[in-house]
């Protein structure tokens, strides 16, 4: 049984389908990648794994005892609120979840075990709007995995980012993934680093062009075009 | 040189009155750090109106004032909600339209109705002479429940303020938290109203909030700070209404408005200095 399954799901706004056929499982340990252009329904597939967006046809199924609060999530860049008072410790903490109003000894050692893994515990104490966005992205990898230990959702992590500070967030959620065993599912533009951290490629266009293995997907027409080769789509 | 204060509270009106403010100014304070970072700041000025016109139909009906215009309010509170967050119309063109139209009917019904002894301008600046003894009970009650609510659900009240989409993604009932929100709001505005005045009211939610904001960078030390200022400010004010006959919900306001140009001196010197 996989962690996540989806069978060929559809979903629609306003009776319109946009996103429809989608068929794929995601294994403990797996690490998917989802690429397509803008409008490509991967936004709204990333809804429908959170249930934010019910499918019009097919289902999306959990699997090894994971449960919807269970699946991390790291929520595109969103800074409108760049006067908010929070800290960093704060910020991680929110992530843990439970029916518990308060938070236990052993849920603020499980923040500071996110903070230790991701680096960011030497400022824990500092605003978390006064951060660079690298380090930003960082606080709330942190809160995602708060929420988990199975499965991460990952929507443009590195949108924004210079390339240096890019390649350093890929390799920590390589590490989380490999070391904690936590499976991935990532929303990107950038299908270069797709194919090389990727165990699975699903290209999106209203339908999957492609869903397999990123040294086969570097080889398909809609791949090659998609990485910046010539094409006439 | 105290004797002051101790004439203050011998009179029983100003006793209930700090008694009702106190409490609403806590409430309001821990309401507003919320509000304010969702940007729904003018959601507290938008249902003051709305109770200012509720308040005027349930004088002209003879009906018990806050068991009239709490419901009202918390149904207002609910559906400018909605409209913030569905509408096609904009959320804050959406506020000023209700609010107006309420104030509208307000004054309205208040002109209209004959042998009510009511004086407008005690309803949209405020009286300390309002409160019974009813009043004070209900205030009570009420104010600590919104007290009680906002303690037990501060984390998750955190969670949503800070990150909606994470929140729902998660598994936290977003709209849900809104909803309690925007309810304790409406009744904490109610509660407030009469002693501070329906154009006053929302500044006990908005300036507490934003004068911590100068100087505190973590949710907790906001709210905490928020509270407290507003405890002060609205102690301080009451004061000086007492000893200069300036009118009390206005004198709240402009120590509010005054701590506000404090702390943000007091950050601007800071940032210099580093």
């Amino acid at each position: 049984m996989a962690l996540l399954s989806v069978k060929d799901a559809a979903f629609a706004y306003d009776g319109l389908v946009v996103l429809s056929g989608v068929t794929f499982d995601v294994n403990p340990g797996d690490y998917l990648c989802i690429v397509g252009e803008n409008g490509s329904g991967k936004s709204t597939l990333m809804k429908g794994l959170l249930r934010l967006v019910k499918p019009v046809r097919g289902s999306i199924r959990l699997g090894e005892g994971l449960s919807q609060d269970e699946i991390g999530y790291l929520p595109q860049q969103n800074l409108t609120q760049r006067d908010f008072p929070a800290s960093v410790k704060e910020v991680v903490e929110s992530g843990i979840r439970g029916k518990q109003l308060f938070l236990s000894h052993a849920d603020r050692q499980r923040a500071q075990d996110m903070m230790d893994l991701l680096e960011i515990s030497p400022f824990k104490h500092r605003s978390f709007m006064e951060l660079s966005g690298g380090q930003r992205q960082r606080v709330l990898l942190a809160r995602a995995l708060c929420a988990t230990g199975k499965l991460l959702l990952l929507d443009e992590p590195t949108a924004g980012l210079d390339p240096v500070v890019a390649r350093d967030l890929y390799k920590l959620i390589e590490k989380i993934n490999q070391e904690q065993g936590i499976a991935i599912i990532m929303i990107s533009h950038d299908v270069h680093t797709a194919a090389l951290y990727a165990s699975t490629i699903l290209h999106l266009r209203q339908t999957p062009l492609f869903y397999g293995k990123p040294d086969e997907y570097l080889n398909t027409y809609h791949g090659q075009c998609f990485a910046g080769g010539v094409c006439d789509v | 040189m105290f004797d002051w204060l101790h004439e203050m509270f011998s009179y029983t009106f100003i006793s209930r009155a700090l008694l009702v403010g106190m409490i609403v100014s806590l409430a309001a304070a821990l309401l507003g750090v919320s509000l304010v970072l969702k940007r729904y700041s003018m959601i507290g000025d938008g249902l003051s109106h709305v109770g200012f016109g509720a308040l005027a139909i349930a004088m002209v009906l003879g009906a018990a004032p806050l068991a009239f215009t709490i419901p009202v309010v918390v149904i207002a509170a609910l559906i400018l909600l909605r409209l913030s967050e569905t509408s096609k119309i904009k959320g804050d063109a959406a506020i000023g339209m209700i609010a107006t139209a309420a104030l509208a009917i307000g004054v309205t019904v208040l002109s209209l109705a004959k042998g009510v002894n009511a004086d407008i301008s005690s309803y949209l600046f405020g009286s300390i002479l309002v409160m019974s003894r009813d009043d004070v009970t209900l205030s009570l009650a009420l104010g600590g429940a919104v007290l009680i609510l906002f303690v037990l659900f501060y984390r998750r009240i955190f969670t949503v303020t800070f990150d909606e989409a994470f929140a729902r993604a998660t598994g936290l009932k977003a709209g849900l938290y809104n909803t309690l929100i925007a309810t304790l709001t409406a009744v904490t505005i109610v509660l407030g109203m009469r002693l501070m005045g329906a154009m006053l009211i929302s500044s006990l939610i908005i300036f507490p909030a934003l004068t911590a904001m100068r100087l505190c960078k973590s949710f907790l030390r906001v709210t905490l700070t928020a509270a407290i200022v507003s405890l002060v400010s609205f102690f301080i004010g009451m004061s000086i209404s007492y000893l200069l006959s300036t009118p009390a919900g206005a004198s709240v306001v402009l120590v509010n408005a005054l701590f506000f140009l404090a702390f943000s001196l007091i950050a601007k010197l800071r940032t210099r200095v580093q």
